[in-house]
């Protein structure tokens, strides 16, 4: 069922060797290849539009559901709604990602449109990973567009990563907390030749108590250009801490937006940006233990994407 | 043998070409321990970095057991078993103590690296996870620094000032740690650089270092008269220019 291209692509987004344990849905090229629910995971096809309603029951830990979307024919604009409903008290590792291979002229491209209800004391860890391949001239889009609703005492750890391959990405998130819930964003990037990046983040902190983490890292390499846009609104006793790093490389553009809005004396919100260079002397640091200037610099990229 | 011939040293300061070290000569045996001090200025640094391959000297040698390795880079001079602790040494986003010490010597097993964690005064349990960033204190990062150069068969180590920021209750430790992998090596040459008179006592010598040039080398018990004697601030005098 699955060709060696796309065992490639479901090993670089999912860590994927073949059809995964668990509850699964594997997406190739707009159509459904292969789909199973597991005690206490439903997953179903919508009717009204693509894409698939994954319903967690309350309670169900330790379990894992992987979606994954592939592309390999060129000329292809797949365009998914995914539903998540993530019973109260359940604890689960979501995998998604895409990746496109195209070995045409023409653009490959794929919006992924996710939202999660995360119910009463439910946590989620999000793992989405990014990945375009192919010798073709054709563009390799991606464009996720991902909103999470917490309710009380939630959790939600996302983690977003992109390293290499893909042409052009507008990617937008969009939180809503409710008291005593939590958010742990971790965004990975890396861009080079002439690609393109947008990542807008809006967490709207409405419960009381309620936390977010966001941490940006990314690379710009060549004559990419990068655009980071992240807002935390604070509506009352709330905390809030926005991480923006970049390394900029080669003739790259790297633009960098954190935002604060407070709504209430009670929020305490807080961010840090910097967009710098590599450190000569992280470089010449692991020159002394014997790497080449080459080695040293893609291991302090791996080191800080990581 | 580490042989430095008659090594002149210009670095660029803005415009200004500004000489550093003036016709240093130096040999050091294999199996021995040195000490190079001297004020704040004087050039030790400096040597380190011309001995590890940082900076390229304006003229004379440099020689490794017979073969003139002036030219050659850091990495070559690393792979040839030259290491060298800085003075402050950065840090590492994303890098664990783990990996970072298997990037220094990637053929080390993970019980080596614990048990020289453990000598250092680096748990392994709560220190092999850790990143190298800066959650480390200054001197959790020496510590880690000294186990990087000394962890595996390193020919020459060239350690700069590893007292630095180390508590002193890990100093002993520390000190401790050095001079027993100095003798349990097989030949090693390590080159301490550093004011502090635990590592003085314990070098087979010491190399004064003032002004870009070396002022005294000797045992102990030849240059303890000298500090003692208050010839330190002739040096600290050399190096403003003020010759006493």
């Amino acid at each position: 069922m699955l060709n060696q291209i796309d065992k490639n692509l479901l090993k670089e987004i999912a860590g994927l060797h073949d059809l995964p344990q668990g509850a699964f849905n594997i997406r190739k090229n707009g159509v459904g290849l292969a789909r199973q629910s597991v005690e206490g995971i439903t997953i179903t096809p919508k009717t009204d539009r693509p894409g698939i309603d994954i319903v967690v029951d309350p309670g169900v830990t330790g379990q894992s559901v992987h979606i994954p979307v592939i592309l390999t024919d060129t000329g292809v604009h797949d365009v998914v709604y995914n539903t998540f409903e993530i019973g109260a008290g359940a604890d689960v590792l979501i995998v998604a990602g895409c990746g496109i291979h195209n070995e045409g002229s023409e653009k490959s491209q794929h919006d992924g449109i996710h939202e999660f209800f995360i119910r009463k004391g439910a946590r989620i860890r999000y793992v989405e990973k990014h990945y375009g391949e192919g010798g073709g001239t054709g563009e390799r889009v991606l464009n996720p567009v991902t909103i999470l609703h917490l309710e009380e005492g939630a959790t939600a750890e996302l983690e977003m990563v992109q390293i290499r391959g893909v042409s052009n990405t507008e990617r937008k998130t969009e939180v809503h907390q409710g008291p005593h819930s939590r958010l742990i964003v971790n965004e990975r990037l890396l861009t080079h030749e002439q690609q393109y990046a947008y990542s807008d983040i809006v967490v709207h902190l409405e419960g009381e108590q309620s936390s977010a983490e966001v941490q940006s890292r990314s690379v710009g390499q060549d004559r990419s250009v990068q655009i980071f846009k992240v807002g935390l609104i604070g509506y009352g006793p709330c905390k809030g801490h926005v991480a923006c790093d970049s390394i900029i490389m080669g003739a790259a553009d790297i633009r960098s937006q954190p935002e604060l809005w407070a709504k209430s004396g009670d929020a305490e919100l807080t961010h840090e940006a910097s967009i710098g260079k590599l450190a000569g002397d992280q470089i010449i640091k692991l020159m002394t233990f014997g790497l080449t200037e080459e080695e040293a610099i893609r291991t302090l990229l791996e080191g800080y994407l990581k | 043998m580490l042989a430095l011939e008659h090594i002149d040293l210009t670095l660029q300061d803005g415009s200004d070409e500004v000489r550093i070290l003036n016709g240093i000569s130096l040999k050091f045996e294999p199996g021995k321990l040195y000490v190079i001090t001297g004020p704040n200025g004087g050039g030790k640094t400096s040597i380190a970095k011309v001995i590890s391959g940082i900076y390229q000297p304006a003229r004379g040698r440099i020689m490794l057991d017979g073969k003139e390795i002036t030219g050659w880079s850091i990495t070559e001079r690393a792979k040839q078993g030259i290491r060298y602790a800085f003075q402050n040494p950065p840090r590492f986003k994303g890098i664990d103590i783990g990996w970072y010490l298997r990037l220094a010597y990637p053929e080390i097993t993970e019980n080596h690296i614990r048990s020289v964690m453990a000598k250092i005064g680096l748990c392994p349990e709560n220190y092999l996870n850790r990143v190298v960033d800066s959650t480390l204190s200054g001197g959790e990062m020496k510590r880690l620094e000294i186990a990087s150069v000394l962890l595996g068969p390193t020919r020459v180590a060239v350690l700069d000032e590893p007292e630095a920021g180390v508590d002193l209750w890990s100093f002993e430790q520390l000190r401790d740690f050095i001079v027993h992998s100095h003798q349990r090596s097989e030949g090693r040459i390590t080159i301490i650089i550093s004011h502090h008179e635990r590592f003085l006592e314990v070098a087979d010598e010491i190399v004064v270092v003032a002004g870009g040039v070396v002022q005294e080398r000797g045992t102990m018990e030849k240059i303890r008269p000298l500090i003692e004697e208050g010839i330190n601030c002739r040096w600290r005098n050399i190096c403003l220019g003020e010759e006493a």
